[in-house]
């Protein structure tokens, strides 16, 4: 399992990267591997307000669903929509397969830093 | 095999009608088709040996034991299917005078009449055409009954965790917040986080006894009364209703209303998924509620066209009728007895999650047997079909890991469970000899195990010409 | 007295025994002993195969088959292929459960991805579901899964079914949102009035039913744009028979196609079990409630079917599910399948045709009588409403000689005729309607 150390993370398995004041964000490597093989991303919009907490899609695997939560709270500048036709970009490239970023970024959840993270994913196990 | 627009011939054609005998009257140009209809050209022939061809690519009932768990695939007898089919029901028009459909208003009274007394209801609909179709119904008869308090306040429904995906959903389609609650581990309702769920905010509560592992919750009674006592209405399930039909009733247990799937308990097929029909019986305050056809005059809500699926209620009413009052708790009771002998043959091989008596159904847990071996619970279900068995239900509920879920039905023998019994033990051997034989299985089934990743990443819903 | 258990009583004994318990009593013992049924279920005795044959056949008899129906409003009497009888009642796919198993389920699944082409063709769209319960429920799962956050409200004609437009009012009921209806104007609706009522942009899709319940044909391409230039999308309710000759859903640039499937090879049955069929555009597949079947490959790589698209379904979404729907109308789909393929395109095209050419030829014959009139005017499919005086004897003189007369409807009667009925018995229906009102 890779946990980069230049990434934070959220306990709901989102990693965030902040680019100048725009914040990535994607799944982690526990996250899609946790959910097997990724058959389709549900994506916001882009000008979308996200909530940190809340969710602002979900991935599909072929038996379950789960919902990507926002770390952060702000409006979706950008969204990846490279998944739409290649999901499976969530598996075999979790930390480049970015899923939308955020601007006017006014709060975020408690992030983890890799460590703390890593420490928390083998706690979930 | 081929698909039957592969088979299709250019000019091929089965000879249905004659000749018109009056003058066409032509459709103008402006509403007319543009698109040529692509359906297949098939001699009368190519269609009987097409379908023939799929009939054998199919386990039916009729073809081997099939402990489907939670789906209580009973035998569905012949006798049923044959009054369904006579002209007497199914050449009369939903929308005929009163006086020329007295025989379909005596199916439907008698039908309700029998079954309101099974369930302990007073009224019935059969309006719904399923079971997720029929708790929609149910909760909407909740959701009437506090509209009409003009109690607002009521924005919940308390589901429990090991509760079927149609209970969560038809909450939600009924514009309730859901709430789940863990269960006890014993599978069933855990009172201390009922009782913390219940408030002034609780519209009802969705629940199944038995319920999903196998188990008659003994505390029903107290369940209902908390549920009344906070003002919420209590909804059964009735997907097991099989194990205690004629013995015990949901009417009796404090439930408000119910569903009941003609297409389990009461051996209606289940044609591939349907056409099944879920009644929904009430107590007496709440059949002012129930759902009428706009068409056919009535004024309420309405979950369908016309009466529902009519002709499933005729085979339910022979159904009942066949049985009566001795064959209906002698069903419920054989269902029981098959459970709990199936479970014990098996045990000591591959264990029951909750080892106490269990009603229709049980549930194997896999568990530890998957880390000893590293065989799933799919990969036992896989194995199953070269041994000539449909799979139990996998993974459901939830609530235990590596499930399999077996519900063998009264309508098996005891020859047949003998037998299933050694097909388990005899993969649980295998399992420990080469288990990477049953990670692959089947082997002699119809096809190999498809990829369902590919058929959701990159979708083909329909054929097209290469 | 019948009861389907094999196990003879003594069996069962030892059955009991086996597993440690004495009688069948000991197997409930989790049931509180107040809530026992020791009284048993008053019900009556059960019967022999013989007796509840003869039963239930003398409930058949009490009532009165019609040996012509000239009736509509959403049943068809249309002619059913005889083939198209016995395969649906071949045991195996009778009484089969929805297919999860795919490895012994291919039969199941290809016959209903055969049903999912044979829909894309009839309606021009790109992707069909495996079937919901009917038209009418049918109608209220496209109006919920056209419904985002921003857009909730649905609209409808009043020119559809009065049981859809119900139906469809109570789905809105329980997601506790708006449904408005569009009004008719002169059998039609009033695209006039559907425009202003659009203006709120609130409005997610508006559904009408082509041929509308009068029989009429509206114009469906105009009242699609007129939705989309509002930013909704466009629901066409469609008789999958006259969808062998008129334009389809696709060409009308509607964004979900539904319909009542009962034409297609099932009895009237009084009102069940019946068929909705439902299919979208590419763009939307994902948002389509129910079942759907795919095409992949097994580990052999060989073509096989699965029951795809899963993740979007209520036993893994739950409560955020867009539908509660489990099982389809399978059994139904086949029969629908078989019947097109009986029919092929060909006959597809005859049956609406000759349904159409009757109607009109009834219509026509029926005006010619003195105080018989068309409500409406303009093109029609196989159904119409009259104006006529003494509706109930004409009816009940139909009646008695066998003939199952229009459906009195808003003053008027809405009659219909299909394929089935020969000119000789719509001359006959004709005579008799216009001895009752020369007397």
């Amino acid at each position: 399992m890779n946990y980069p150390n230049e990434l934070s993370y959220s306990k709901s398995h989102e990693w965030v990267k902040n680019e100048d004041g725009v914040y990535v964000v994607g799944i982690s490597d526990f996250a899609q591997h946790a959910l097997g093989d990724v058959v389709f991303v549900n994506l916001p919009a882009e000008g979308d307000d996200v909530t940190a907490g809340a969710a602002f899609g979900d991935v599909e695997s072929v038996k379950a669903v789960s919902d990507l939560v926002s770390p952060v709270s702000g409006t979706i500048c950008a969204v990846n929509e490279e998944l739409v036709d290649s999901p499976e970009l969530l598996n075999s490239d979790p930390y480049g397969a970015w899923i939308i970023k955020v601007e006017n970024v006014n709060g975020t959840e408690d992030l983890l830093s890799a460590a703390e993270y890593e420490a928390f994913c083998k706690e979930e196990k | 095999m081929k698909l039957i627009f592969e088979k299709s011939v250019k000019g091929r054609g089965c000879s249905i009608l004659p000749t018109c005998d009056v003058d066409m009257a032509p459709l103008s140009d402006a509403l007319s088709r543009k698109s040529e209809l692509k359906l297949p050209e098939m001699s009368e022939t190519d269609i009987s040996r097409h379908y023939t061809e799929l009939c054998k690519r199919v386990h039916g009932v009729n073809c081997g034991f099939y402990p489907l768990g939670s789906c209580t695939m009973k035998y569905n007898p012949r006798i049923d299917e044959e009054m369904a089919a006579l002209k007497g029901f199914t050449a009369v028009h939903p929308l005929a005078p009163e006086y020329s459909v007295k025989g379909c208003k005596e199916v439907l009274d008698t039908a309700r009449k029998y079954l309101c007394e099974i369930s302990g209801m007073d009224g019935m609909t059969f309006q719904p055409a399923a079971g997720a179709h029929g708790e929609f119904t149910g909760v909407l008869l909740i959701k009437q009954y506090h509209d009409s308090r003009n109690d607002k306040k009521r924005t919940k429904i308390i589901v429990p965790d090991s509760a079927h995906g149609t209970n969560p959903a038809t909450a939600a389609m009924c514009g309730y917040q859901v709430v789940n609650i863990p269960s006890a581990e014993n599978g069933c309702v855990d009172i201390a986080a009922l009782k913390a769920a219940l408030g002034d905010d609780t519209a009802g509560l969705m629940l199944t006894n038995p319920n999903t592992v196998g188990i008659f919750d003994e505390n029903i009674l107290e369940i209902t009364r908390l549920v009344h006592e906070a003002g919420g209405l209590c909804y059964y399930d009735g997907a097991n209703l099989n194990a205690i039909m004629g013995v015990v009733r949901p009417g009796d247990m404090g439930f408000d209303c119910i569903h009941m799937n003609l297409h389990k308990t009461f051996a209606t097929p289940h044609g591939g998924g349907g056409p099944g029909a879920g009644a929904v019986g009430c107590k007496d305050f709440l059949k002012d509620f129930l759902p009428s056809s706009a068409i056919m005059g009535g004024s309420g809500i309405q979950v369908r066209s016309f009466m529902g699926n009519f002709l499933v209620v005729v085979r339910a009413l022979t159904y009942i009728m066949t049985l009566g009052k001795e064959g209906i708790p002698e069903a419920a009771k054989n269902a029981v007895l098959n459970a709990n002998y199936l479970m014990r043959a098996i045990q000591g091989t591959f264990e029951p999650a909750f080892d106490r008596i269990c009603m229709h159904e049980f549930v194997l847990d896999l568990s530890k047997f998957k880390e000893e071996t590293g065989v799933s619970a799919l990969d036992v279900a896989k194995s199953l079909i070269d041994r000539g068995i449909h799979p139990p239900t996998m993974y459901f509920p939830l609530i235990v890991h590596e499930a399999l879920m077996l519900e063998p039905t009264e309508t098996e023998s005891r020859d047949t469970l003998d037998d299933a019994a050694e097909a388990f033990r005899s993969l649980y051997e295998l399992a420990h000899e080469d288990p990477e034989y049953m990670r692959t299985a089947p082997h002699n089934a119809q096809i190999g195990r498809p990829d369902e990743v590919q058929a959701a990443r990159s979708p083909i819903l329909r054929w097209r010409e290469a | 007295m019948g009861r389907y258990i094999p196990s003879t009583p003594s069996e069962q004994q030892e059955m009991l025994r086996s597993i440690g318990l004495d009688d069948f009593r000991a197997l409930y013992q989790d049931v509180p002993g107040e809530m026992y049924l020791e009284q048993g279920l008053d019900i009556p005795s059960g019967m022999s195969e013989l007796e509840v044959g003869r039963t239930v056949s003398a409930m058949a008899a009490d009532n009165t088959v019609f040996s012509t129906v000239l009736r509509g409003a959403g049943a068809y009497d249309h002619y059913i292929p005889s083939i198209v009888k016995y395969i649906p009642a071949k045991e195996e796919f009778l009484t089969a459960y929805t297919p999860y198993q795919a490895e012994l389920s291919q039969g199941i699944l290809q016959s209903i991805f055969e049903y999912q082409t044979m829909i894309c063709a009839l309606t021009g769209m790109d992707v069909s579901n495996a079937s919901v319960y009917d038209g009418a429920t049918a109608a209220a799962e496209a109006a919920a899964m056209c419904r985002d956050r921003k857009r909730r409200v649905t609209l409808i004609s009043a020119a559809a079914h009065p049981d859809t437009i119900n139906t469809v009012k109570t789905y809105c009921y329980g997601t506790n949102d708006e449904l408005r209806i569009v009004p008719v104007k002169d059998g039609r609706t009033d695209a006039a009035a559907l425009k202003k009522m659009l203006c709120a942009g609130d409005v997610a899709s508006f559904y009408v039913q082509q041929p509308n319940f009068f029989g009429l044909f509206e114009d469906a391409e105009e009242l699609g744009r007129i939705a989309h230039e509002a930013g909704a999308m466009y629901i066409m309710g469609c008789n999958p028979i006259a969808l062998a000759i008129m334009k389809t859903p696709a060409e009308c640039g509607a964004d979900v196609a539904v319909g009542e499937g009962q034409p297609l090879g099932m009895p009237i049955s009084y009102g069940g079990p019946y068929l909705g069929f439902m299919a979208t555009t590419a763009k939307h597949m994902r948002k389509l409630p129910g079942r759907i079947v795919g095409q992949t490959v097994d580990s052999h790589g060989e073509r096989c079917f699965v029951l795809s698209l899963q993740a979007r379904e209520q036993h893994i979404r739950r409560e955020k599910a867009s539908s509660n729907i489990c099982s389809n109308e399978a059994l139904c789909a086949l029969t629908a399948g078989v019947y097109m393929a009986a029919m092929g395109p060909e006959g597809m095209r005859d049956a609406a045709r000759q349904s159409m050419a009757k109607a009109h030829y009834l219509a026509k014959e029926l005006c010619k009588i003195n105080g018989v009139s068309m409500r409406y005017s303009g093109e029609f499919f196989h159904e119409f409403l009259l104006d006529m005086p003494k509706i109930p004897e004409v009816l009940q003189a139909l009646e008695t000689q066998g003939i199952l007369g229009g459906l009195p409807f808003d003053g008027g009667v809405l009659w219909c005729a299909t394929e089935k009925a020969p000119r000789e018995v719509l001359d006959k229906a004709v005579a008799i309607v216009k001895e009752v009102l020369s007397k």
